[in-house]
């Protein structure tokens, strides 16, 4: 099955979204840039993989089009999307939110995990949404996130993940935080077997997430000005009592402070991760 | 004089009538013998009926006793020999995390354990028991050389979380947190963790990636503290007693959720009452934990910790 029947199937209206500062301009036709006000046409926008032209600001993508964008085309074959989460703390109002994100998003939780060819080889990749309950991770999550893992190390690919998470799901309390060892211990035993695993970190990536796979990485990559980070930024002024710079937790004050290997922009994610993937192929050595 | 939580007063006022009863009866010809047996009676069943129906929040105050015994306290008790290691070989030694080799009933094993202070000087040297990198990657590099001598590893969890800071950030808190849950995973050697006072988030679970996890009774393990949750939940953290309930925080829920193994026991109105006491039950329940661990091998030490976290989650496959 082809990416686009997958999508047709169940993404309505997924392709006009787009990220914040789309409610300041009439829907669909054209599009505001947050960071710089650039107004451009929201298709001259898609076609520039959601890269602001005038400041390269990086528009979130919805995890379809970051499969679009990455993989070979129609190669994309998605893992997981019966599972469906439940209310372990009975929140009120939690399954009627998480029903109302799938029906936003067309997804079945945060993340799409699946299989598919990057330049020729053989990947399993997860993608995680923050366009549904900000990419928080609760069971579905983890569970999709950790059998995807699994599936890799049984091929004996690698496995590759774009984080886009608030951290953990409070709604489902303690079992939320336990989803951090759980993908933890499946990454450690992919990694024992010599498997390559690389993680990309977008726009946002904080709490849980962070302070778990996100940062896992054989190799940790980010997309340039994404936030990533472990607190949030308010809750370390008012611990520290004092002003952070402008550029603390972004991607490129990461990488000053040796935590990642490289901050690549979008236009070469696909190029730089192939060539990562090409040169970790275990036969080719 | 230990500190009394709400929930307490009931007992405190009617210890001081019983009090109040027996000075005046010391001095008066009155005797008043009997109806101080009675209130003494009375007593001791309010205190049953107090601390055996603790309310999570009750719970909550109990595991932030600033008397709690913290790891350095059972360490005193528990182990021979003990020897702190300090420092990460890196940055620096963070006091938030303390970490040594000791033995335990003739075992050489390693002890790690976050760290509270006693007062406020303590504290902040210790930095309220919340580590930085430093103290998770002194953990990692005492569990390492516990599996190159192939000594059990037992880890005590008390911390409201990693430190939310601007120099926490530059080192790597996320980093370092992750690393130790996939390090911990693929550990040769027996782990225990025990939640001994707060579990919180991610800081905590640093130190929990083990073949057994316990907690005291009175403990809580969470991914956020009641009053985060209560003001991000309903913005109003003044609900926090709300939360600590919604939340499922405590020893008895996490083990009807199969999170963890045991519940240690407690002494009557929390270990501050009796350090001796609850040092022996916890004792019990480590020497019982050890040894069924120490039938395992190698790979199966390995297995029976990918199987324990890999079960962990509720949803349907509908
Ligand atoms: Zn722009």
């Amino acid at each position: 099955m082809s990416i686009r029947d997958i999508f047709k199937k169940n993404k309505p209206n997924r392709k006009t979204m787009t990220s914040k500062g789309q409610h300041d301009v009439p829907e669909g036709i054209v599009t505001k840039c947050p960071e710089c006000n650039h107004v451009m046409l929201t298709k001259d926008l898609q076609k520039n993989q959601k890269v602001c032209p005038n400041c390269q600001y990086h528009h979130k993508l919805t995890s379809q089009e970051r499969i679009e964008d990455f993989l070979d085309e129609g190669t994309f074959e998605s893992f997981d999307d019966h599972l469906q989460t439940v209310n372990p703390l009975n929140f009120p109002g939690y399954v009627e939110k998480v029903k109302s994100d799938m029906k936003k998003t067309g997804l079945n939780e945060a993340v799409l995990t699946g299989t598919g060819m990057l330049e020729g080889n053989k990947v399993v990749v997860a993608v995680m949404d923050s366009f549904f309950r900000m990419g928080s991770m609760g069971s579905v999550v983890g569970e999709k996130i950790t059998r995807a893992i699994e599936k890799a190390t049984e091929l004996g690919v690698p496995f590759i993940i774009f984080t886009a998470s608030g951290g953990a799901r409070m709604q489902e309390g303690v079992i939320s935080l336990m989803q951090m060892a759980k993908t933890s211990v499946a990454l450690e035993r992919h990694g024992a077997k010599g498997n390559l695993f690389i993680s990309i970190m977008t726009h946002p990536t904080t709490g849980g997430v962070s302070a778990s796979f996100a940062s896992l990485g054989d190799i940790n990559l980010a997309e340039p000005q994404a936030l990533i980070g472990f607190a949030g930024r308010r809750v370390i002024e008012q611990t520290v009592r004092e002003k952070l710079p402008n550029d603390f937790q972004t991607a490129e004050f990461l990488l000053a402070h040796g935590q990642l290997d490289a901050v690549v922009p979008r236009s070469d994610m696909r190029k730089t991760v192939g060539t990562l993937v090409k040169l970790h192929v275990k036969e080719a050595v | 004089m230990v500190k009394t939580l709400p929930f307490e007063e009931p007992l405190v006022q009617l210890k001081t009538k019983i009090t109040e009863l027996k000075e005046y009866t010391s001095d008066a010809e009155v005797d008043l013998t009997k109806e101080i047996t009675q209130l003494e009676e009375r007593f001791t069943n309010l205190e049953k009926d107090i601390y055996h129906n603790l309310k999570p929040w009750d719970r909550v105050q109990i595991a932030r006793h600033p008397e709690r015994p913290t790891t350095l306290d059972y360490v005193k008790v528990l182990f021979d020999d003990f020897i702190e290691l300090h420092g990460d070989r890196n940055f620096g030694d963070d006091e938030a995390i303390v970490g040594g080799v000791a033995s335990f009933e003739e075992t050489p094993i390693t002890i790690i354990g976050h760290q509270r202070g006693k007062d406020t000087k303590e504290n902040i040297r210790r930095n309220f028991g919340m580590p930085h990198p430093e103290g998770y990657r002194k953990a990692l590099r005492l569990m390492k050389q516990a599996e190159k001598f192939k000594r059990p590893i037992i880890c005590f969890i008390d911390t409201k979380g990693a430190y939310p800071g601007k120099a926490a950030e530059e080192r790597g808190q996320s980093e370092a947190i992750a690393r130790n849950l996939l390090e911990m995973a693929g550990l040769k050697v027996p782990i225990i963790s025990v939640v001994i006072g707060e579990g919180g988030s991610g800081g905590a679970l640093a130190l929990g990636v083990a073949n057994h996890v316990h907690m005291l009774e009175n403990s809580t393990y969470s991914v956020i503290s009641p009053e985060g949750a209560a003001s991000i939940l309903w913005k109003d953290a003044t609900l926090a007693q709300k939360a600590a309930e919604a939340m499922r925080i405590t020893a008895p829920n996490l083990k009807e959720e199969e999170i963890i193994e045991e519940i240690v026991p407690e002494v009557l109105g929390g270990a501050h009452k009796d350090i001796d006491t609850q040092a022996s039950y916890l004792k019990e329940v480590l020497s019982k934990s050890l040894s069924e661990l120490k039938t395992l091998d190698e790979e199966q030490l390995i297995d029976q910790r990918y199987n324990k976290f890999r079960k962990i989650g509720v949803f349907s496959e509908e």
